[in-house]
């Protein structure tokens, strides 16, 4: 236990959602385990753990310029924040607000939801089973937060309406990214032929992904065609640790051993067929999101289903836009995003993020993202005249 | 008074007079056990003093309060009495029709009190219930059965294996669906009732049908986002064998009475080749738009995971095709797959026999007949096991013959198979959620750490999902903070995930009370020995060795210690009244 707790707190360190020395994370079996003791922090936490059916709890105040959007969305809503991302909708419904850092107001909004945003931007957020589930419901308010953060200035540029806070915030956040070019290409162009070979390539590309910020918590999924066999990425893996937690994928659906692969699975195999591509590459780059909320469509027949169907066809840049949910339901992404993907690098899904293909090897689809992410970036640049 | 969701009545049937009543439980009741499992248990608790045959214990049906409403795959009940089996607790959930037209009859369930002195069959349809003779069913399987009780609304039948006594006899639901493992089906053949059958035509009155689908919409949304609900191999493509190639790879496969792990014919033995060779259908339990349960083109129910798994590689058996006649014997005759499997198991290894397939086949037939060597073997591998002299043979706990997850693949199954109030069971916890599937994120499935403070919150959470009743499979996706937005939804009582947390915990704890007064301690919380002392087959880049015993101690105290019982496994006073349940010396 001890050795998740350090590991998560690493890894929110490390993905820059928060500053060394700030998380409190705790793991609970018959005896807590903590981050760090920090009375005023734990002392509360201690007595949360005491009313809640649950085995962690994280405490934090995320880093810049996570921390102030949060404060700011907070005091512009009421009770709770709405984002619209996808994964906030599915995962965590709403984001609510407590008044105040206290064990009864902490308990009151944890009893119905995975996180709660406290005043001064700081969140908790729990798990039932394992430290992990407590930082993905962190790194995903942080991700939710800058997307619903940077749409609203879109909202804003569009009226000229955004206050010196605001522009102030969005500012320093834009100065602070930095979307990195093309990868060099490495030596091994591909197509693989061995299955070490594919697994050795997932995992660099898939930390390569990570490490560029092109994922949030370490969400996205990557796959690679090789004779009639397909690898991808396990459901719920972390694209910087694919080492063991890829799974084979046979395309005569002789083995069910991938029953623990990606939820978009289906999604991966209907582009290889409508394509003809190889690799894929999915990941939820926080200004290709932002720049899919952004529509300027009024009196829209579709409006208010944006995220299941879209009657228009929209593009930033030459990129689609599609509509489209996780999965395979009646909305799934995997009926919008081939036939998108025909005769491109690359297909937006509203609010959720990228899919990118590769002819050959993997760095293909990971320099489409990072292409496309940085195109989005610009665009959003110059909607907002920073 | 319950208004929304409950129907704020239960059917009780007194089989000596032949007479029935509706009692009206106060809304407190149903507040603090939920409907179900949890319900039920409040009235097997009135009966500590008794065995399980005795006419005054009775046999509770009962369903939930999102049964018979819109909330995604609520269409369950639960079925209890004290297992004849075990002797513990015994309670199964069970799909089809049953929990449903219960609901639409206006019962939230069922209680069959006493006995009668005649076979009969009990048939409810709203407000009538008919006492019928049922002597020409008598000897007819379960299909034969069905056939003649087409018109009775949702049927629930106990087969010719409970009326010759096969203590892990099942119930049959609708044809296609099991209310097995605890031997529920001898209950009703010592109460002499051969099926009961239930139709009704009310509607459930839900407090606000627009939040009811706005969480349902938040729940499919879950779903879909599922591989391992709706994915390719997912368990509505391929049903619930889905899982069998991944317990190979895991080497988690029971094989040869659990003495290894793996077994070489499997590839050839999975979802995919019954696929091919059955061209199986899509069905499922009223509610549900998963449909996991297959069936094949005339009509045969195709094997569950467990099933398939026990049926081959546990016997070393390669014929896909004995396997799927195994599980259709079993069905029509009334017995538990897994029971029976893990008996003939026990069998072989105690004899030094390999079965062949029409050996298979033959012990089958004698045990649903009680014929020969069956009618040994009828009383399950624990007694047979025990009366040979070699009780640790018997792949059991408490009595329950284990289902098809090595438990040295899985830390967190090993310790929730030894807690489980109803013996080797996997639903209790179903750990090989996060172990094996990765959900809700994936757990180190070699390691206890932790594990005990899972179990338990999983206890909780899943005798909440039988008190609903929904279906566990659907929490591979979805958790109880959508389901407590339903449960408000639908009966208009404020909840939240955290509150039916609390009403799990007291709903397990009142089964550890039940227990532990029917004599049941930590030494029933325990394994086989063989999993302490025998290595499981290594898989190609990593080993399972046997169970670190004090490594499994340790973890079982901090259960106890979470679960708040004593070092010996017992209640406590302090604990009992925490939970509002109450306490006897
Ligand atoms: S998932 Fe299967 S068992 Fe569960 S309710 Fe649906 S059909 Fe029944
Ligand atoms: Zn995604």
């Amino acid at each position: 236990m001890d050795r998740l707790v350090a590991k998560y707190v690493g890894k929110m360190v490390e993905q820059r959602i928060a500053d060394d020395g700030m998380p409190v994370l705790g793991c609970r079996d018959s005896d807590i385990v903590w981050s760090r003791k920090d009375p005023k922090i734990t002392e509360i936490l201690e007595d949360v753990f005491e009313h809640l059916n649950i085995n962690s709890l994280l405490h934090c105040r995320p880093s810049e310029p996570y921390g102030s959007m949060i404060e700011y969305l907070a005091a512009h809503s009421d009770g709770a924040i709405l984002p619209q991302d996808t994964e906030t909708r599915t995962f965590l419904h709403d984001l609510p607000l407590a008044a105040s850092f206290t064990v009864e107001e902490v308990v009151h909004n944890l009893k119905r939801r995975k996180i709660v945003i406290l005043p001064g931007g700081e969140i908790v957020s729990f798990g039932t089973v394992s430290p992990q589930q407590a930082f993905i419901g962190f790194s995903s308010v942080c991700f939710a937060c800058f997307v619903k953060f940077m749409s609203d200035r879109l909202q804003d540029s569009r009226t000229a309406k955004m206050d010196d806070l605001a522009r102030r915030i969005m500012n320093d956040a834009l100065k602070k990214t930095e979307i990195s070019h093309a990868h060099e290409k490495t030596s091994n162009e591909g197509p693989y032929i061995t299955q070490d070979e594919v697994h050795r390539e997932m995992a660099r590309v898939g930390k390569l992904t990570v490490m560029s910020g092109m994922v949030d918590s370490y969400f996205g999924n990557i796959s690679y065609l090789m004779d009639d066999t397909l690898y991808i990425s396990q459901t719920g893996s972390s694209l910087d640790e694919l080492e063991g937690t890829i799974d084979p994928y046979r395309l005569d659906g002789s083995s069910c051993a991938g029953i623990t692969a990606s939820s978009e699975l289906t999604a991966h195999l209907r582009i290889l067929e409508t394509t003809g591509k190889r690799a894929i590459l999915h990941g939820h780059p926080k200004f290709s999101v932002i720049m899919s909320l952004d529509c300027s469509e009024e009196d829209c027949d579709g409006a208010g289903r944006c995220h299941l169907e879209c009657p228009k066809t929209r593009t930033v840049g030459d990129v689609p836009i599609v509509a489209g949910e996780v999965g395979t339901g009646r909305y799934g992404l995997c009926n919008t995003v081939p036939e998108a993907m025909v005769n491109t690098g690359g297909v937006i899904v509203y609010g959720h993020g990228l899919f990118t293909v590769g002819s050959t090897d993997l760095d293909e689809p990971l320099n489409n993202l990072l292409d496309i992410e940085r195109m989005c970036f610009e665009e959003f640049v110059k909607l907002t005249g920073y | 008074m319950v208004r929304h969701g409950w129907t704020g009545r239960i059917l009780e049937v007194y089989l000596g007079d032949r007479t029935s009543r509706v009692i009206e439980p106060p809304a407190w009741l149903y507040e603090k056990f939920i409907g179900g499992k949890g319900l039920a248990g409040h009235y097997l608790s009135q009966h500590l003093d008794m065995e399980w045959d005795d006419p005054d214990m009775p046999i509770l049906i009962f369903t939930g309060p999102l049964v018979g409403t819109r909330a995604p795959t609520s269409g369950r009940a639960t079925v209890m009495s004290r297992s004849p089996l075990t002797g513990t607790v015994g309670d199964t959930s069970v799909g089809g029709g049953l929990g449903t037209k219960i609901k639409r009859a206006r019962y939230d369930g069922i209680i069959l009190r006493g006995s009668s002195n005649k076979w009969i069959g009990v048939e409810i349809a709203d407000d009538k219930v008919a006492f019928v003779d049922a002597s020409p069913l008598l000897d007819l399987t379960n299909g034969d059965a069905m056939d003649l009780l087409a018109d009775k609304g949702s049927v629930a039948l106990i087969g010719p294996a409970a009326l010759r006594g096969v203590r892990f006899s099942s119930l049959m639901v609708d044809r296609h669906f099991a209310a097995a493992r605890n031997g529920i089906g001898l209950s009703f053949a010592k109460k002499r009732i051969k099926y009961l059958s239930c139709d009704g035509g009310a509607r459930v009155s839900v407090h606000d049908a627009g939040e009811l689908d706005r969480a349902r919409e938040d729940i499919f949304r879950l779903v879909s986002a599922s591989p391992i609900l709706l994915g390719e191999s997912g368990i509505r493509n391929m049903g619930t064998p889905a899982l069998y190639d991944l317990m190979h790879t895991r080497r988690m496969m029971p094989t040869d009475n659990f003495r290894t792990t793996f077994f070489p014919d499997a590839p050839d033995l999975n979802a995919n080749a019954v696929k091919k060779r059955y061209s199986p259908r899509k069905k499922g339990c009223t509610g549900c738009h998963i449909l996991c349960k297959k069936g094949s083109r005339d009509g045969v129910v195709l094997p569950e995971f467990e099933t398939l798994s026990h049926f081959t590689a546990l016997l070393r058996n390669s014929d896909l095709h004995t396997a799927v006649r195994a599980n259709e014997l079993c069905n029509e005759y009334g017995i538990d797959t897994i029971s029976a499997a893990v008996t003939l198991a026990c069998f072989s290894e105690i004899e030094g026999e390999h079965l062949t397939p029409d050996r298979i086949m033959e012990l089958l037939g004698q045990i649903v007949r009680r014929e020969d060597i069956g009618d040994q073997l009828a009383d399950g591998s624990a007694l047979w096991a025990a009366s040979r002299g070699k009780p640790s043979s018997s792949m059991s706990v408490k009595g329950l013959e284990l289902p098809a997850y090595d438990p040295r693949g899985a830390y967190g199954m090993a310790l929730a198979y030894a807690t489980s109030t109803r013996g080797g069971c996997h639903l209790r916890a179903y750990p090989i959620g996060h172990e094996i599937l990765r959900k809700p994120v994936a757990t180190n499935r070699f390691s206890f750490a932790g594990k005990a403070r899972i179990i338990k919150i999983a206890e909780d959470t899943n005798a909440v999902i039988d008190s609903l009743t929904a279906c566990k499979f659907v929490f591979f996706a979805s958790s109880l903070e959508e389901y407590a937005h339903a449960l408000t939804a639908v009966t208009g009582v404020e909840t939240t995930a955290t509150d039916l947390s609390k009403t799990g915990e007291r709903i397990y704890y009142h089964e550890r009370i039940m227990n532990a007064r029917w004599g049941f301690s930590s030494k029933d919380d325990d394994l086989p020995p063989r999993f302490f002392e025998e290595a499981g087959s290594s898989g190609p880049d990593f080993d399972v060795p046997p169970l670190n015993r004090d490594d499994f101690l340790g973890a079982r105290g901090r259960y106890y210690k979470i679960r708040g019982l004593d070092a010996d496994g017992a209640p406590t006073r302090d604990k009992t009244r925490e939970l509002d349940l109450e306490w006897t010396d």
